[in-house]
Formats: structure tokens, C-alpha cells, sequence
């Protein structure tokens, strides 16, 4: 099996489970607990928020753990509404992951006002557009550093100044940007920022958020004061074991992993721009998350492309209506200035650093194959896609 | 979500049957649009003494269960009369796929329309019927929102009694159709709005299709599909 679907969830590092496994067997105290036991699973809570801390370049009390960046996200959106009450809007991209926007979709039904950035065929948000989307009844901008599909990379710390100039604060998802590009939170000044364990090659089930003195979100459950009061229940201590190394793992191998990930992926873009009628969707290779590349093969439909190279043994995803809960097109490819039918036609491949110069080779291979035979019984007759904006060629124009 | 086909869907994902185009077809059909995402050509041999469909063809621009769907359609309807196929319900379809996942029944209602697009337009062009059927009254409607089905549920809206209003100005062509949404449908209102919209628009007549929705209690026996 070929795994090029990292940007979903990506296989744990041998030395993340052998971190957790202690704490899965004998170690299997409480940390709110006085005991040897508690304290012992204390330390391990303490060790790992330090190591997180230290990667992101903030101090441990300002990192709480969470059951996933979903979590993080709601409680950071969520949390810093009921903390403002007086303030009314909120801001977030037309981009944006599910956790966001369907939190922010609530808030909308209970009466607060919701922006929509728009974003350019790119991806990328502009200053000018949250400049002026911002007034005095914004409690909080929220926008995604990495895209999950398309992994165009925002300019937080542009965007995050310009919140603040009208003292709005700023919340950035960067679930698929740990690990995976360096960044240090305080530089890019934001109030939260939203972590995963799962898509860096640490365990599903955890995450974090980073927040600040200025900036303290209401909880969201009630319970025991866990986590510096912002969220009860008893820690996953095994999850945050395996979290922190993964964490300490992906800062310790970047220089070697990320420009070796971005070869990879730039490799497979180069192999597949030489099949006809196929585009790339989203910044060039060099400029996106590591591993990360969507691309539309027109004429055809993403799932069925997806199905014939799942039964060839390499695993991708879609941004088709088929392969979505809603059956409708991807928000974040109609957002960037897709037609429906060219939505219905991507395929995100994403690379870790697990992948091989090999793997890719095949994968152009097969889905070269896959798509000429689809596109041999295809109905939609090409007729007036054969020119688009941005140009015909596979890398599009600005 | 991982979608759990049937073996049989998967068999005719991976090796469909009767792909391709008849060269001197007597009947070629279309289903579906590009925009949707679902789309089947059908070309036919049909008899004219018998009207027996001797021959079928497709091509398909959709996901697995769209290439299925329309596999085994040309199976069934190979060597049936243009009768047959008029009677040929979505649900013939489904079963012998060894069924569809909800979400997915759909395709089997683009693949029997197709082919029923297909025999209608042989008998048009042999004066078998006329084509002036083109009052636009609830019967139609009806029939076309016999289509549309709830994704979470696999039934049609008409079946699940969720259409609540049902106007028709037939002076400017306007249809107004307000339908019952629960909190687990919601996320599919834009699909089904589309669905509507295509299967309304679609009828002679019709200039401007209307849809609202009305949100309501889940309704019991589809709460757990």
C-alpha cells in the first residue's frame, strides 16, 4: 500500500508509541492525583508541554491540551465570543476547515454577524479585505495558517497585526502547519493558535491550544480544573506523550524532512502535469505545505479516479461532491474560482516524510493509468474547458 | 466517511459492462450535467419490429456507484422490450447491485431516467407517441420530485411525505416548493435545492423553480438510517 493521503492522518512514528507505551501500562496515573502515581504522570504532562512550548517558541502555561484541533478550534472560537460578549462579528476565511466554519455558521444562527473572507485563485486572503472587514464590534479574526486541501500558507502575522491595530483578537488553525513548516508563534503574535497530534505522525485524540494573558477564552465544559481551568477532564497523558515526541521529532528532522518532502511532491507535480487536460490547484509546490498537492484531472470525477487507485493500492483523497458529506463540491476549490466540474476532478496527494522517491514513481504510474481509462468512458465531452483562466498549462498563471 | 460498497458495486466499478458508443445507435440519451458531477450517455439498438433493446451502451462521467449504476442498467436492459423499461424502477437497479449506500441511490435513479430518455426518444422520432404532454400541473411536479432523493435516507422526498407546499403559477412558468428539513438534513439542503432545481427545470414549461425549506422534527423511522 501507498499511503499519499498525510494531510488526513498519517502513520505514528515507531518513537511516538514507544514514548506512549509506558504510560499505557504502568504507568497509568491521574495527574490531578497527590500520589507516586499522580506525580509521576504529572511530570510526563509537564515534560510535554514543555517540548511543545519550546518547538513553537511559547512558554508551557500557555498551552493547554485538547482532545484535537477540533476541539481547539471550538474552544477558541467559542471561548473568546463568551469572553467578549459586547463584541458581535466574528472573521473568518472562505478557506477554512470545518471546525471553523461550522462553529462560526452557529454563532451566525445565534445572531452574531459572520465575514467570509474571500480569498484569490491562489488561496491567499488579503490584508486589504480584513483591513476592512474589521470594526469595532470584532471580537475575534480566525484564519487557517496551512490549508488542509490546498496548502496555500496564509501571512499570519500581517493578518494578526492588522487585527490587532483594532483590538480584535486573532485565532490561526494551524493543524496541518505543525510539523510541517517552521514558525514561531510569538513572532507571528497571534492570541491562539489551534494544534493536532494526528497529522504530524503522533496519535489521534489529542491536540493543543496555544493562548496568551491577553487573550483568555471562556471553557467550554464545566468539570475539574484541568488544564489551567480551561478544560476539564483527565488528561490523556498517553496521547500527550506521544504528541510531544512526535512534536520533538518533526523539530528535530526539518532540515532534513522538508526540503526532502518538497522534492518528493514536486517530483509527483512534475510527473503528473505531463498528462493532458490536468491542473494544479492552489500555490506551486515550493510554495505550499510540504507534501501537499491538489490537482484536477478534467473530464473525469475524483472519487471514481480515487476508488481505482485505492484497488491499486495507493490511498488519496478527493475534493468531489461524491466524496463529500454534503455532496457539494469543496468549499475551498469553488473558493479559489473552480467550476463544479473541475472540483469534482481533484485528488489531494499528501507526502510525509514516510514516503519514498519509489512510491511516487509508481503513483504517477497508476494514476496516469487510471486516468486514461477513465477518461476513455467518459460522457463529458471536452468542449469549452480547454481554455480556463490562468492558462492552459498545468502550474496556472497569477 | 469511507463509503462500504457492495461486492457486486465493486465488480462493476472495476470491470464495467457494455462501455463505449454504438456507432449507428436508433437512440442516444443524456442524464445529468458536468456541473452535478453525474452524467450517463446511453446509445441503444432498438428493434423496430419487436421494439426489443438488442443492443446498449454507456459512458459515465461520476463516481463508483455512477459507472456501476449504469453497468449493470445496460445489463438489465439488454434484450428487454421498450415496455419493460418504462416500468423499470431505481430500486431494480439497487437490488441487483446487492444494494446502494444511501447517499449513493441517486445514481441509480440518473441511470434508469437515462435510459427511459433514451426509449422516449426512439418512440418520439417514430411517431409512437406525441410529445404534448406539456401541462405543467402537480402530477408532473410530483413525478419529478419522485427523483429527488434525501442522501441520508435513500427515499424520495414525495415517499418521505417531506414536500409541505407545492405551488404552481403555470402563467409565468413559476413552481414553489417548500420542504421539510430536519437538523440531520441540513447539511445536504444545498444538494437537495440543486436536485430539485434540475429535476423541476427540466420540465416543459417550467421558468422559475422556488425552494424553502422548513425546518421540522426529525422524523422517526428515518432517524437511524
Amino acid at each position: 500500500m501507498i499511503y499519499f493521503d498525510n494531510n488526513d492522518t498519517t502513520p505514528l512514528d515507531p518513537e511516538a508509541l514507544e514514548s506512549m507505551l509506558p504510560y499505557l501500562r504502568d504507568k497509568f496515573g491521574n495527574p490531578a492525583s497527590l500520589h507516586q502515581y499522580g506525580l509521576e504522570a504529572e511530570n510526563a504532562l509537564d515534560k510535554a508541554r514543555e517540548t511543545i512550548a519550546a518547538v513553537v517558541n511559547v512558554e508551557p502555561k500557555e498551552i493547554i491540551f485538547t482532545s484535537g484541533a477540533t476541539e481547539s478550534n471550538n474552544l477558541a472560537i467559542f471561548g473568546a465570543a463568551r469572553a467578549r460578549p459586547d463584541r458581535r462579528h466574528i472573521i473568518i476565511s472562505s478557506i477554512e476547515h470545518s471546525s471553523v466554519s461550522e462553529p462560526a455558521k452557529r454563532l451566525e444562527n445565534e445572531g452574531y454577524r459572520v465575514t467570509r473572507l474571500p480569498v484569490d485563485g491562489m488561496g491567499y486572503i488579503s490584508s486589504e479585505a480584513l483591513r476592512e472587514a474589521l470594526d469595532d464590534d470584532t471580537a475575534l479574526v480566525s484564519i487557517v495558517m496551512a490549508n488542509h486541501e490546498i496548502g496555500v500558507i496564509q501571512e499570519i502575522q500581517t493578518l494578526a497585526e492588522i487585527a490587532h491595530s483594532r483590538g480584535v483578537w486573532f485565532h490561526t488553525d494551524a493543524a496541518q502547519a505543525l510539523g510541517k513548516i517552521t514558525f514561531d508563534v510569538k513572532a507571528l503574535g497571534v492570541d491562539f493558535a489551534s494544534f493536532n497530534g494526528h497529522k504530524l505522525h503522533g496519535p489521534k485524540g489529542v491536540g493543543g491550544l496555544y493562548f496568551n494573558r491577553k487573550a483568555r477564552p471562556k471553557r467550554l465544559m464545566e468539570g475539574a480544573p484541568q488544564e489551567f481551568d480551561l478544560r476539564p477532564g483527565t488528561e490523556n497523558v498517553p496521547g500527550i506523550v506521544g504528541f510531544a515526541k512526535a512534536v520533538e521529532i518533526a523539530a528535530r528532522d526539518q532540515t532534513v524532512v522538508i526540503p526532502e518532502v518538497r522534492r518528493l511532491s514536486a517530483k509527483l507535480a512534475g510527473g503528473l502535469s505531463t498528462i493532458e487536460y490536468t491542473h494544479l490547484n492552489g500555490p506551486p509546490p515550493e510554495e505550499r505545505l510540504p507534501g501537499n498537492l491538489n490537482i484536477t484531472f478534467l473530464y473525469i470525477e475524483g472519487e471514481a479516479i480515487l476508488m481505482h487507485l485505492s484497488n491499486r493500492g495507493v490511498c488519496v483523497s478527493s475534493g468531489s461532491a461524491c466524496s463529500s458529506k454534503s455532496l457539494v463540491p469543496s468549499n475551498v476549490l469553488t473558493a479559489i474560482g473552480l467550476l463544479h466540474e473541475e472540483a469534482h476532478g481533484a485528488i489531494r496527494f499528501s507526502l510525509s516524510r514516510f514516503n519514498t522517491e519509489a512510491e511516487v514513481d509508481e503513483v504517477i504510474e497508476h494514476t496516469t493509468e487510471v486516468v486514461q481509462l477513465l477518461r476513455s468512458m467518459t460522457a463529458f465531452i471536452p468542449k469549452m474547458h480547454s481554455e480556463r483562466e490562468g492558462g492552459k498549462g498545468f502550474y496556472r498563471k497569477r | 466517511m469511507a463509503l462500504k460498497y457492495s461486492p457486486t458495486v465493486i465488480e462493476h466499478f472495476t470491470k464495467p459492462q457494455n462501455v463505449g458508443d454504438i456507432c449507428d445507435a436508433d437512440a442516444v440519451a443524456t442524464e445529468g450535467s458536468p456541473a452535478c458531477g453525474d452524467m450517463i450517455t446511453y446509445s441503444m439498438k432498438i428493434n423496430p419490429q419487436t421494439r426489443i433493446i438488442e443492443d446498449v451502451r454507456f459512458r459515465s462521467f461520476g463516481c463508483a456507484s455512477n459507472i456501476a449504476t449504469a453497468s449493470m442498467a445496460t445489463l438489465m436492459a439488454k434484450g428487454k422490450s421498450i415496455d419493460d423499461i418504462k416500468k423499470m424502477s431505481h430500486r431494480d437497479i439497487t437490488v441487483a447491485l446487492g444494494g446502494l449506500p444511501a447517499v449513493k441511490m441517486h445514481c441509480s435513479v440518473l441511470a434508469v431516467d437515462g435510459l427511459k430518455s433514451a426509449v422516449k426518444q426512439w418512440e418520439l422520432e417514430h411517431g409512437l407517441v406525441s410529445d404534448d404532454n406539456h401541462i405543467l400541473d402537480r402530477t408532473a411536479v410530483t413525478e419529478a420530485l419522485k427523483g429527488v432523493l434525501n442522501p441520508r435516507t435513500g427515499c424520495s422526498l414525495i415517499d418521505a411525505k417531506l414536500i409541505n407546499r407545492m405551488e404552481i403559477d403555470n402563467d409565468e412558468g413559476r413552481v414553489f416548493i417548500e420542504v421539510m428539513l430536519c437538523e440531520l438534513d441540513e447539511r445536504f439542503a444545498e444538494n437537495i435545492e440543486e436536485e430539485i432545481r434540475e429535476k423541476i427545470g427540466a420540465l416543459e414549461g417550467a421558468q422559475k423553480v422556488l425552494v424553502q425549506f422548513k425546518p421540522c422534527e426529525h422524523i422517526g423511522k428515518h432517524l437511524y438510517f
